[in-house]
């Protein structure tokens, strides 16, 4: 079994498509129009044909609901590699993101938690 | 209020979490309990963490502050300046401080 793909609750569809490409350079998969909705999927640009983020509306009740909660606690609904977490986040602060965890290397790894404007948090780690 | 300051102070995990925020003010919940686990090998849930940073609160110790949709957590040094102002900085005899 390997990881095809996972979805991300998000609001706007249209404005997370420009966060997690704009800003966090991820690249456009599919956008296949399902009625008012898209099915949009995310992948990173050097591994186009890995696993893939859907960019998924938060139209339920529940995915609201699970997103506010997760929030207030600071929990990250997913989490992304990056090469170095202290230049990725000096990087995404200069583009305006709001972190809410600056960085902090525990034991092997070092993660920072920012916001991405869709109503999630979003963890980045390198394994130190 | 002193009471529930020496109460607050009593236990070493709220001990660990008053560290965690000398390190650095203004934490999420998630934050608290990463390094509570990952730093300190505390076995803690979530609720576990919430319920000793409410004992916190309660004594001033820690504030919350909600920022947005988001709750962060600041070290309140308050109440143990008045407890060091009690023993180690006795108010002068005849009322001046």
């Amino acid at each position: 079994m390997r990881i095809h793909q996972l979805s991300v609750f998000v609001e706007d569809q249209e404005a997370a498509l420009r966060f997690y490409t704009d800003v966090l350079d991820f690249v456009k998969r599919h956008d296949i129009p399902l009625g008012a909705d898209r099915w949009l999927t995310v992948v990173a640009p050097d591994e186009q044909d890995g696993p893939e983020v859907l960019l998924e509306p938060n139209r339920h009740p529940a995915a609201r609901q699970y997103q506010e909660a997760l929030a207030a606690d600071g929990i990250p609904v997913v989490s992304f590699a990056v090469d170095d977490v202290e230049a990725e986040f000096e990087r995404l602060k200069g583009l305006g993101v709001k972190f809410t965890q600056d960085p902090l290397t525990m034991g092997p790894a070092t993660t920072a938690v920012f916001d991405d404007t869709c109503g999630n948090l979003v963890q980045i780690i390198h394994v130190n | 209020m002193a009471g529930d300051v020496f109460k607050a102070l009593a236990d070493p995990t709220r001990r660990c979490i008053l560290d965690e925020l000398v390190e650095r003010d203004g934490q999420t919940l998630f934050e608290l309990c990463t390094r509570l686990v990952s730093k300190h090998g505390l076995d803690l849930s979530r609720q576990g963490v919430s319920q000793h940073l409410a004992v916190l609160e309660e004594a001033g110790l820690v504030r919350t502050r909600r920022s947005g949709r988001y709750k962060f957590h600041d070290l309140n040094i308050e109440p143990l300046e008045t407890l060091a102002t009690r023993w180690l900085r006795p108010p002068k005899p005849g009322g001046e401080a």
